[in-house]
């Protein structure tokens, strides 16, 4: 393990909605491998039979009342991060074309 | 005037009337305004907040309420926000030019908390974009640089948060630390900082880094400052469900134990951190604590798990930053973000999953318990923060590994879930500072200030600032 390819770069970069240039895909490309690499190093220890660990709190399922508490935010206050506004709602690009 | 480097010192100038908050506040913008351009530290000053907080602190001073510091205990203490806490009104960048104009809705749980406790606001501190990186230099907005010699990093990613204390900007900061970002950066600066129990600081309104892994943590120049800084943002606040409340007066134990992971020190540990630390583990001998050699076996993997698990949270937290709710579009990322980015996706992607990122929770569970059983020999634990003392700029920057691996002794607190002090301690033969850390089991905060206060006094500790 630990090379990877450009066609890999490309793919994670996909999966990252990350738009690279062809150089930067050649930069990433031996940064990462250098990371993958080194991080491999955990393929060497017997993890048989171990629990994996998600989080550390011990804690499960803590839940609260399903209220609705009197400092929630206005709608103005929800978009003021956005200038993509359309009739108090966020204006975001199609999704599907018309065709499909 | 001269500015006191502690909370008692400061809230006693404050009733004694030797000063007014006003004139605290001046004092404190006079050397913003005359250091900050230079170092690099406060992105943000917030010159009327802290003006308008100072006036209600000085109202509250001439109501002569004889409760008042139980009332305000942070009473007229000046802070600087690491700019990934939110700030309601004031903008918060994360230190990424993807939120340069970002103006939040809310402010965090300890923001708030701070605030009610009478702390006054000076302003928004650098920081590595995304908390990501061990040295200051991945902000966005330059690197920030170290106030004891500028040829240096202030460490990372709470680059800010530190260098305003050691120049003597502000008395106290936050800062965070999922990975050593706290520690690193005070121990560079000669101060006192804590990586709080995953669990002990409610996270809300602070952006998300690797949240199984995220602590809000202080820094400060003592560890009483520290406590009562710790005892003012601990505790539930209902929005962050990983948070419990910890009893603090559980009875101090007499004969301590503190452990020496035998790992901390078998590579890659500069002469004179080890030196230094062997210094300190003297003294504490010398305290009548028996000090013995544990060890730690998966700890050497701690760095590989870490940029499996976190790297794997952060490509899911950014995911947000689409450019449509807010901030700007996923082209404004920062090279480290883009590497973080798209590591975490491979580690998650079919065909690798179980390679990495299950692997990297199983190797979790190994550390965890290892950590635990340790806990059952000894009661603390005493490692180096980190295997050099303070970087030159650019030293690290070519080569991302190189640079994550200056985390290699930080990564096991975080990923078991365990508190760390981090304890200034010396310098290098350059006047760089030193310190060294001590981690106990989770929510022993109180023992581990314990630890620190018979440290310092042991070593008539005096807080320093960096000569500007």
């Amino acid at each position: 393990m630990g090379k990877l390819t450009i066609d890999e770069v490309k793919h994670i970069s996909k999966l990252s909605n990350l738009d690279l240039t062809d150089k930067e895909l050649i930069k990433f490309q031996g940064q990462l491998s250098k990371i993958v690499d080194y991080i491999s190093q955990l393929s060497e220890v017997d993890t048989a039979n171990i629990e994996p660990t998600s989080q550390t709190t011990g804690l499960e399922n803590i839940y609260r009342p399903d209220e609705v508490k009197p400092n929630s935010f206005s709608q103005e206050e929800a978009l003021s991060g956005t200038e993509q506004i359309k009739n108090g709602y966020f204006e975001v690009d199609a999704v599907l074309n018309k065709e499909s | 005037m001269d500015i006191p480097l502690t909370i008692k010192e400061t809230q006693e100038g404050l009733i004694n009337k030797k000063y007014s908050a006003v004139e605290l506040v001046n004092s404190y913008l006079e050397r913003i305004g005359k250091y900050n351009k230079d170092l690099n530290i406060f992105l943000t000053i917030t010159e009327d907040e802290a003006y308008k907080k100072a006036k209600e602190v000085d109202n509250l001073i001439g109501q002569d309420n004889p409760k008042i510091l139980t009332d305000y205990p942070l009473l007229g203490t000046t802070v600087a926000y690491k700019d990934i806490f939110l700030t309601k009104g004031i903008r918060t960048t994360a230190g990424s030019k993807v939120l340069e104009t970002y103006i939040p809705s809310y402010s965090g749980t300890v923001v708030k908390k701070i605030e009610n406790a009478g702390g006054i606001m000076m302003g928004k501190v650098n920081c590595d974009a995304w908390a990501h990186g061990s040295s200051g230099e991945n902000s966005d907005f330059g690197a920030t640089l170290n106030p004891w010699n500028r040829d240096y990093i202030a460490g990372g990613s709470s680059s800010g948060s530190a260098a305003a204390l050691s120049s003597n900007m502000s008395l106290i900061s936050t800062g965070t630390d999922t990975c050593g970002s706290i520690r690193l950066p005070a121990n560079f600066n000669y101060l006192v900082s804590l990586k709080p129990t995953y669990g002990a600081v409610s996270r809300y309104g602070v952006i998300a880094m690797a949240s199984s892994l995220d602590c809000v943590s202080p820094i400060a120049h003592t560890v009483d400052d520290i406590k009562q800084i710790f005892d003012a943002i601990k505790g539930e606040d209902g929005f962050d469900s990983t948070v419990r409340n910890i009893n603090q007066h559980k009875p101090a134990k007499s004969n301590f134990k503190i452990g020496v992971p035998k790992e901390f020190f078998e590579e890659r540990l500069d002469s004179e951190v080890d030196n230094n630390i062997k210094r300190a583990i003297k003294i504490f001998e010398k305290l009548g604590i028996e000090v013995k050699e544990v060890s730690l076996p998966s700890s050497k993997y701690a760095i590989s798990v870490y940029y499996i698990v976190q790297p794997a949270e952060v490509s899911s937290n950014l995911s947000r930053f689409d450019g449509i709710r807010y901030g700007g579009k996923r082209t404004d990322f920062g090279d480290e973000a883009k590497r973080r980015i798209m590591l975490g996706s491979y580690v998650l992607s079919s065909g690798y999953y179980d390679a990495y990122y299950l692997k990297a929770m199983k190797m979790r569970t190994k550390i965890r318990e290892e950590v635990d059983n340790i806990f059952n020999q000894v009661d603390a634990l005493i490692a180096p923060v980190t295997p050099t003392p303070p970087f030159k700029i650019g030293e690290k920057t070519k080569d991302p590994l190189t640079m994550y691996l200056s985390d290699i002794f930080a990564a096991t607190a975080n990923l078991s879930g365990i508190p760390a002090l981090s304890l200034p301690f010396n310098f290098t033969k350059n006047a760089l500072p030193l310190g060294f850390q001590l981690m106990g089991p989770r929510f022993s905060e109180y023992d581990l200030f314990n630890l620190g206060k018979m440290f310092e006094k042991e070593t008539n500790y005096k807080p320093k600032i960096a000569n500007l």
